[in-house]
């Protein structure tokens, strides 16, 4: 087997963050590797650095030539990485919309200045490629039109058309279905037998341990561990991952209690069939927490909405703790005692300008204890902030500080601060540990399985089924504006109707 | 009623009204360039001075009528590369450089105009683009008058609309342009040059804005003035967005516009005893309002448009 790709001692760094240091990383022929590690632990940068799109601070990249020979790559120029036959598909999606998916495979790889393009010629490649991976998408519909999976496939396709020898993958399967993911993978491994070596970036320790042959792990910027998959398991990884145990959260049995969230038949109706919610019903109860799994964007925005106040539903009713909220509004869902976690902590969750100390009393201002008239009691908001940022170790700058300088884990936490504080009878958690750190991930569930064992009812929605599996009484799966009840905590039979194709 | 009918069945409306929207296709294409690549240009209005002073003072000069468009598209080139590299690589906002770029081409075109004729009381003259004549096409009934007997500069402006239109979808630029509209990244992946192709589409799109300054000079009139540019910058605005970006509907909608304007001027001679002359000249623009409240709420915006991007951030 011989070496196609040797990073050595790349380093980054941006402003105060040293998202890469001295990392060196080898790659073989035909090899799937694996790049684990948490958000922020700077997986994206070092292949952006191999990409182009970054210049490394220090450090040097090999590459193989079609000879197979190591030759030094000139950095920092996309055009460049591409034509050494290095292909990268981003963590985001890179496609113009308003193009289909022909153009944009075949975009900047012909002159520009040219009469015509070859869409003949790109055609007939393409549909080999699609043959010979199993990677199928329709190429002459506007990207816009696609579903996400489509869209992973098209990304695919266009660093294969390049004839990439060496393919780069940033987090492909967060927005997949399970099934999705497999036959990604499924279809990676093909290509990888008949000579493609692959790097994956993936935080998900399962995937990581069955699609890989070797895993290389990265902590705050630094390379932690190299690992051969087949001789290492999931608490080494994740030791290696967080650099120490975390605990998982322990469920304690509950019965659950009346019912405190009711949905009749509600319906919204979006831009679109995936902002929508089409006469659904649903009940949380006291001591329980409903899971809502699915892909994000099958109305599970919508379902939020509702129950933060900010929509109202065209049709049906919202019932908190039997009593009937008629059309509702953020103000009147917190005072039936609503307590909401927002999907984007950053624009939904705090007033990035506002200091920390201003946020936390946002949701109660005409509350007798911060004001008198109208006017706010400075001292006793900024005692009561330093106060709920020790019992919910936030850390930063400080509660003068702007909420926006604080890191994503800390924001989340002191919005957890903020909503366990009105002790709320229902807790909407929408997507609470997104992007958040293992550590940070396990706080926030903790503290929503102790709200469960004080009589809250909880809707959880998130669509990391692993989550909602790990911390749900009852589970329904969204798609396409509905909710389906999952009779089994079996991941395959759910992964089916999250794909709306169960029977 | 039938005044009406008689003045939308005779060639001399139509004729005027193609006249009329001629400056504003070539505004709405520079338009429809800049914004297909992402970049507002609210310099058009200050563009078309420039374009109108420069093409008319090239002729007067002495450098012939075609001299004349091309420094009229230098200086719109001259602006728009002002305007790119202040809105792409440097990022600022696209609202204030832009209505900055009319501020300043005005005021420019106005004060190289009185310096360098500082004591003449009426503008001078040129020898203007004359209507071709096309033998035989020029004497058929109704599209002769109408279509062939216009100047070279209203040929051209029908011909870049097909050239645009072309360009636009059926090359490999044109799949470029519209892809750094929508999703600069998709193009920044592929190893192409996000700010020359933003650069370049507001450069080009502003030497064409030029062109619709300059055939005010050079076919329109036969002389600069100040202020007759007259909001025909922003019309063009107004009608990029009426176009939904495509070249086709520009001209539709530029058609459009020179009609209801042709039309204002002869209801004004017919009916200008009852109603105030100044409703009349309200009346295009109200119309154009109205289309647009109409055609803007579908509208497809490049996604992309006004939103600055930088080479190496997330
Ligand atoms: N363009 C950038 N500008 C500033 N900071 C960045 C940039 N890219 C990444 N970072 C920072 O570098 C660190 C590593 O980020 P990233 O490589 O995206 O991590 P990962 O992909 O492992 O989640 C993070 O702290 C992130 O905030
Ligand atoms: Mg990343």
């Amino acid at each position: 087997m011989g070496k196609v790709l040797a990073l050595k001692g790349l380093s980054k760094r941006f402003g105060s963050v040293q998202a890469n240091e001295a990392i060196d990383l080898d790659l073989n022929k035909g090899e799937v590797l694996a790049l684990l590690g948490e958000n922020g632990s700077g997986k994206t940068t070092l292949m952006n650095m191999l990409f182009g799109h970054y210049l490394p601070d220090t450090g040097s990249i090999d590459v193989a030539d079609r000879q197979g020979s190591l030759q030094p790559l000139t950095l920092g120029h996309p055009q460049i990485s591409l034509t050494k036959g290095i292909g990268m598909v981003h963590q985001h999606f890179t496609l113009a919309e308003n193009l289909n998916a022909l153009d944009n495979i075949v975009l900047g790889t012909e002159p520009l200045i040219s009469f015509k393009r070859n869409t003949g010629s790109a055609l007939k490649k393409l549909e080999k490629i699609m043959h010979e991976t199993g990677l199928f998408a329709p190429l002459d519909v506007s990207v816009g039109k696609l579903s996400v999976g489509e869209r992973q496939r098209i990304e695919i396709l266009k660093a294969l058309y390049r004839d990439v020898r060496i393919l780069v993958l940033d987090e492909p399967t967060a927005v997949l279905t399970p099934q999705e993911a497999d036959d990604l993978f499924d279809n990676i491994n093909t290509m990888a037998k008949s000579g493609l070596s692959v790097i994956f970036i993936s935080h998900k320790l399962r995937e990581v341990l069955s699609f890989s042959q070797r895993i290389v792990v990265l902590r705050q910027g630094k390379k932690v561990g190299e690992l051969v998959t087949n001789k290492t398991n999931e608490s080494e990884i994740a030791h290696l991952m967080v650099g120490g145990g975390v605990k998982s959260a322990e469920r304690e049995t509950c019965t659950p209690g009346k019912a405190v969230l009711q949905l009749n038949q509600v319906s919204i109706t979006g831009r679109s069939k995936r902002d929508s919610l089409f006469d659904q019903s649903l009940e949380a109860r006291a001591h329980e927490i409903l899971g809502i799994a699915g892909v994000s964007g099958n109305g599970q925005a919508a379902l939020a909405s509702l129950i933060a106040g900010l929509e109202v539903p065209e049709n049906g009713s919202i019932l908190i703790d039997s009593s009937e909220i008629e059309k509702p509004t953020p103000k009147k869902m917190i005072g039936a005692g609503v307590g909401r976690i927002p999907e984007d902590r950053h624009h939904e969750g705090i007033i990035g300008t506002m200091n920390l100390a201003d946020n936390l009393i946002i949701e109660k201002l005409d509350d007798q204890e911060i004001q008198n008239f109208g006017i706010l009691k400075r001292s006793k908001i900024k005692t009561n902030a330093a106060h709920l940022c020790k019992s919910y170790d936030v850390r930063g700058p400080g509660v003068d500080a702007e909420a926006r300088l604080f890191s994503g884990g800390n924001i989340q936490k002191m919005i957890l601060a903020r909503v366990f504080e009105q002790n709320p009878k229902l807790i909407l958690a929408n997507q609470p540990t997104r992007g958040l750190d293992m550590g940070a991930s396990a706080e926030v569930r903790r503290r929503l399985l102790d709200a469960r064992k004080n009589g809250a009812a909880i809707l959880l929605i998130s669509e990391d089924l692993d989550e909602v599996l790990a911390l749900s009484d009852r589970i329904l799966v969204m798609h396409d504006g509905n909710l389906i009840p999952a009779e089994t905590r079996d991941r395959a039979q759910i992964g089916l109707l999250m794909a709306g194709t169960a029977a | 009623m039938i005044d009406i009918l008689n003045i939308l069945l005779s060639e001399s409306f139509w004729a005027a009204s193609l006249r009329i929207a001629s400056p504003l296709i070539f505004g709405v294409l520079g338009a429809l360039l800049c914004e297909r690549a992402g970049v507002l240009n609210l310099g058009i209005e200050g563009i078309f001075v420039a374009g109108a002073m420069a093409g008319w003072m090239a002729v007067w000069l002495g450098a012939g009528l075609w001299g004349g468009v091309f420094f009229a598209m230098l200086a719109g080139a001259a602006l728009g590369l002002i305007h790119g590299i202040l809105t792409v690589p440097l990022g600022l906002s696209q609202h204030v450089s832009g209505l900055g770029v009319t501020l300043f081409a005005t005021s420019l075109s106005y004060f190289v105009y009185r310096t360098s004729l500082p004591a003449v009381s009426s503008p001078p003259r040129i020898e203007p683009f004359r209507a071709l004549d096309i033998p035989i096409l020029s004497d058929l009934p109704f599209v002769g008058p109408v279509l062939f007997q216009q100047t070279a500069l209203t040929w051209l402006a029908l011909l870049l609309v097909a050239v645009i239109w072309y360009v636009m979808n059926r090359t490999p630029l044109g799949s470029a342009l519209r892809a750094v509209g929508d999703n600069p990244d998709s193009v920044d992946a592929q190893g192409l040059s996000v700010y020359a192709l933003r650069i370049g589409a507001v450069v080009a799109g502003s030497s064409l804005m030029a062109l619709g300054g300059a055939f005010l000079t050079m076919s329109a009139f036969d002389a600069f003035f100040f202020g007759m540019v007259n909001g025909r910058g922003w019309i063009c605005i107004a009608l990029v967005i009426f176009a939904s970006w495509q070249p086709g509907k520009a001209l539709l909608g530029a058609m459009l516009f020179g009609a209801f304007d042709a039309l204002q001027v002869r209801l004004q001679t017919e009916v200008g005893a009852l109603v105030p002359g100044q409703i009349f000249l309200m009346a295009p623009y109200l119309l154009s309002i109205l289309a647009l409240v109409i055609a803007a709420r579908r509208a497809d915006y490049p996604r992309a448009l006004l939103t600055p991007w930088f080479k190496g951030q997330r």
